[in-house]
């Protein structure tokens, strides 16, 4: 398909405004303006919308495709919730407004909601309190990590080491290292954290511990009671990346369970659309010891009920953020919130957790599930079995975008071999999981008589296979570079 | 069951198939002690109900008075086809492009966009976007200090304030050097930017226009950076540079913007858009996604994410950045917004917002004890003025009447007490900043 600078054409009158009486030549010296056009296309309103049309039908989402992806949480995404992100009192809303006088008045509307989603997710955690700053997970991430070490650094500890499980998402070490840290990895033992091993690397000198619960195998870590033990001992902090809090709303607060820090993914629990890469929104929760630390701004709410923003915190990391984070994502999930409830929260995570189940017990004759016990949100397999006749997880997975469904995760977590990770999510009906189980049997079993089929996957699609490694070097990731 | 769609016999078949008796027993391995007894949280409501209560908490937001408050942050005209694209839920609930056959739409944007920018810019290479204009420019610095090994950064306090207080926070914990260049009077300061940059300078980092509103040139100071091997860093806001000499031609290797202006709603600060775009030298420290051509096995064209071994899935702790979102429908709706308003409609933009800030300069500086800030100073859409009294004063006096006539600047600049910051764009008619003018007047 062209690109929408191949079809532009000189002259053509898109949405323009009218014509202005001056130029900016007028005003400003030859010296400080641009030479020559910015070679940016000209196309009619109808140009554009067919143009980003078809570019839309190229693309698998929630609203068209089943989205096993795990780890992503690729649940429904409520539609009244775009429509309440919109609304022009908050859409309108410039962010300094508050920074004048009088303005948080003007913007106690925003600001209710900001104070209300902190108090929401506190109580759903069980943490202290929360900022909504970080845009996104692995800014939560960082946003921690940072407040980790102003902890430390105010008990005037020496600390230098964050520790993070072999089975860790790739953003919990690269957040760890940009905060300042040094980076120790320990190996898992039967799919879980391994308190020995853990104990064997914790010396005084370790800031924190990053855990996933459950993990990115989808187990719940069974050791966590001795593992905050552990970590109290050294005065450790424990950090929780809140990827896989879908499997355990109403079910475990990690706050309860010891945990310092949490980072939440309100684009994979609390529904809002992932957009194809963003924007997401990784608030963080702290526990009581870690209130100083937060990122500044902050939402006071006085005796009066009046909200404001408060700025004079001496211990706080900073800025993580300009503003208050990625406030229109925080808007759908709140509205989230309210809609599903005290009743609506709980289920998320049961019949997510029971939707992962039954397609772990509808395939693990067909793959090898190298921890078969009863998982939470998501569960691993391998295609081990598979690889031996040359039919790989990315074979598999390609071959399941020709049936119509998006991929499960391959390759992660990366201590399972040939890992296809599958995570249905609660929103997904039995028909939908059925048709998914019935299609992937067929692509299995052709696998054993056909290899050959599966691994020329996908077919179906306006492309094949990609090149990745002429791309890498070709570097035409422009349409005039290259 | 709001979004869960199964009835009580499916859920009976699937227990039977997974071989428990209820659901509860698949959550034993959390501890009874760990199980909390329920959330203290609202029972839920209908769709109707929490619609009625956002609607309720938005009419608490002021936001029909007539603003001239910018900041880096401005209210233009978005197409209505705009929302409407960018809302189709292939794009809005697509994840990252790991899949790139089922996903060449999110991909062939992500390309478009690279290639949108880089020209509007004048650079050679984007990344697919970061999540803001201000964590841009701390990653743009993460770029220089990597490649040149060096830990000082030299900042014009001329850049936006809010910014240089996020590059802050980040650069304390890595022990960074943050020198900080004063303004001079709203203009950068040239001369000792220049003598700030030294041997053991990463990067200089400047803004155009400059928070003050201020339009400078800045390819001396380029040049003094490229003669001591530091980086020079630029951020810049895109409408105008449609029409104002682009950091291309300045000599910048790093130029970042806050793609806001770019057909995004101020949305109470986010979600934006970080851009960020380099010379080719400098590509493989850029952090982030990034786009690129290739072909299949039929030789048929298509896009997919390149360049990822600098990336944290893949390099894990090693990795440029930790980044691994790029705010992809916000870059998206950049993308159609430019599409739509075209070539033409863009420097339309940026010139009626440049008139419209001219007219609004001369009605204010007219009124006597008026001043600009920056008298002979060029400037685009956004300008400083001093009062004969506190800013603040100024803007809760014509606050009260329905109108937010700037930022005022003492907040961030202590001695700048008495002055505003105010932006135009092409939404501000003569009549508004008449009024403006008038209200200003009577509250000296």
């Amino acid at each position: 398909m062209k690109t929408v600078f191949d079809t532009s054409v000189p002259g053509r009158e898109g949405v323009w405004p009218e014509k202005p009486r001056t130029e900016p030549v007028d005003f400003l010296p030859e010296g400080l303006l641009r030479s020559g056009r910015p070679n940016l296309p000209s196309l009619s309103e109808l140009d554009v919308v067919r143009h980003f049309t078809r570019l839309s039908s190229k693309n698998y989402g929630v609203d068209s495709n089943f989205y096993p992806l795990g780890s992503c949480t690729m649940k429904y995404n409520p539609k009244f919730t775009e429509e309440v992100a919109a609304l022009p009192g908050f859409s309108r809303l410039h962010p300094l407004l508050p920074q004048l006088p009088g303005g948080g008045d003007m913007a106690s509307g925003a600001l209710e909601v900001i104070h209300e989603t902190e108090r929401l997710l506190c109580e759903i955690t069980g943490m202290a309190a929360f900022t909504l700053h970080p845009m996104a997970g692995a800014h939560g991430e960082l946003t921690g990590a940072l407040m980790m070490a102003a902890y430390h650094a105010d008990k005037g500890h020496v600390k230098t080491k964050i520790i993070c499980p072999d089975s860790a998402h790739g953003t919990n070490p690269a957040s760890a290292a940009i905060a300042g840290f040094d980076v120790v990895s320990i190996a898992s033992k039967d799919g879980i954290i391994d308190p020995e091993a853990l104990a064997a690397v914790l010396d005084d000198q370790v800031a924190g511990v990053m855990m996933t619960v459950p993990n990115t195998l989808g187990l719940f870590e069974r050791h966590l009671p001795r593992i905050v033990e552990l970590c109290r001992k050294v005065d450790a902090l424990l950090y929780y990346d809140g990827a896989n809090l879908n499997a355990i709303l109403g079910k475990l607060r990690v706050g309860d369970a010891g945990f310092d820090v949490v980072h939440l993914n309100l684009h994979k629990t609390f529904a809002t659309p992932h957009g194809g890469g963003g924007p997401g929104s990784g608030p963080v929760g702290v526990s009581e010891r870690l209130i100083p630390f937060l990122p500044v701004s902050r939402v006071f709410k006085d005796e009066a009920g009046r909200f404001s923003l408060r700025y004079d915190y001496p211990k706080s990391i900073g800025y993580v953020a300009p503003f208050y984070g990625n406030f229109g994502v925080v808007l759908k999930a709140y509205a989230y919130i309210l809609r599903l409830g005290r009743e609506g929260l709980p289920r998320v995570s049961e019949y997510a957790v029971l939707a992962a189940n039954y397609l772990r017990k509808r395939l693990d004759d067909v793959l090898d599930v190298p921890y078969n016990r009863t998982c939470m949100h998501e569960f691993v397999a391998s295609a081990e079995r598979q690889a031996k006749r040359g039919v790989r997880a990315l074979d598999i997975a390609k071959a399941l975008l020709d049936k119509g469904y998006h991929a499960p995760t391959v390759y992660f977590p990366l201590i399972v071999k040939e890992a296809l990770m599958i995570e249905p999510t609660e929103t997904e009906s039995k028909d939908t999981l059925d048709g998914f189980v019935a299609d992937l049997r067929d692509i299995l079993a052709l696998a054993e008589t056909d290899p050959a089929a599966v691994t020329a996957a996908p077919v179906t699609l306006p492309v094949g296979r990609l090149d990745e490694t002429h791309a890498a070097r070709a570097m035409e990731i422009t349409d005039d570079l290259g | 069951m709001p979004y869960i769609p199964h009835t009580p016999e499916e859920v009976r078949e699937m227990l039977d198939v997974v071989g428990v008796a209820s659901i509860d027993e698949l959550f034993a391995e959390i501890p009874d002690e760990l199980r909390p007894s329920g959330l203290d949280l609202p029972a839920g409501m209908t769709e109707m109900a929490v619609r009625s209560a956002m609607e309720g908490l938005a009419s608490k937001n002021r936001t029909d008075m007539s603003s001239f408050l910018g900041g880096g942050f401005y209210d233009h005209y978005v197409p209505s086809a705009s929302d409407m694209l960018i809302s189709r839920g292939e794009f809005a609930t697509a994840y990252t492009p790991y899949q790139p056959e089922a996903s060449q739409g999110t991909l062939q944007a992500i390309f478009e966009y690279q290639t949108a920018v880089t020209r509007l810019f004048d650079m050679d290479c984007s990344n697919a976007g970061v999540y803001d204009g201000g964590t841009a420019l701390y990653e743009a610095v993460m770029m220089a200090v990597r490649h040149t090994r060096r830990k000082t950064v030299v900042v014009s306090e001329a850049v936006n304030p809010i910014y240089r207080i996020v590059l802050s926070t980040y650069t304390k914990n890595l022990r960074l050097t943050l020198v900080t260049v004063p303004h001079a009077m709203g203009a950068d300061d040239m001369a000792a930017l220049a003598r700030a940059v030294n041997a053991e300078t990463a990067a200089v980092v400047v803004q155009n226009p400059n928070f003050f509103g201020v339009i400078q040139d800045f390819t001396a100071l380029f040049t003094a950076a490229r003669d001591q091997d530091a980086v020079s860093i630029i951020s810049c806001y895109p409408v105008l540079q449609t029409v104002l000499k682009t950091p291309g031609a300045m000599g910048a290797d790093i130029a970042t913007a806050e793609g806001q202006s770019l057909g995004l709603p101020l949305s109470f600060g986010g979600p934006f858009l970080g851009i960020m775009t380099c010379r080719k030298d400098l590509v493989r420290q850029m952090p982030g996604r990034i786009a690129g051509r290739t072909r299949d096995a039929a030789g048929r064209t298509g896009y997919v994410l390149t360049l990822q071994a600098r990336e944290q899935h893949i390099r894990r702790q090693k990795a440029t950045s930790n980044i691994c979102s790029n705010q992809a429908l916000c870059a998206l709706r950049a993308l159609v917004n430019l599409c739509l308003a075209g070539e033409e409609g863009l420097i339309r933009q940026a010139a009626l917002s440049i008139e419209n800030a001219h007219y609004a300069a001369m009605r204010l500086s007219s009124i006597p004890g008026v001043r600009l800030l920056t008298p002979d100073a060029p400037y685009g859409n956004e300008f400083s003025v001093l009062f004969p009294i506190n800013g603040k004063k100024v803007a809760r006096a014509l606050m009260d009447q329905g109108i937010v006539p700037g930022f005022p600047l003492g907040r961030y600049y202590p001695g700048l007490e008495n002055a505003l910051l105010v932006c135009c764009t092409e939404k501000h008619g003569r009549e508004e900043v008449d009024r403006l003018a008038r209200r200003v007047e009577k509250a000296l």
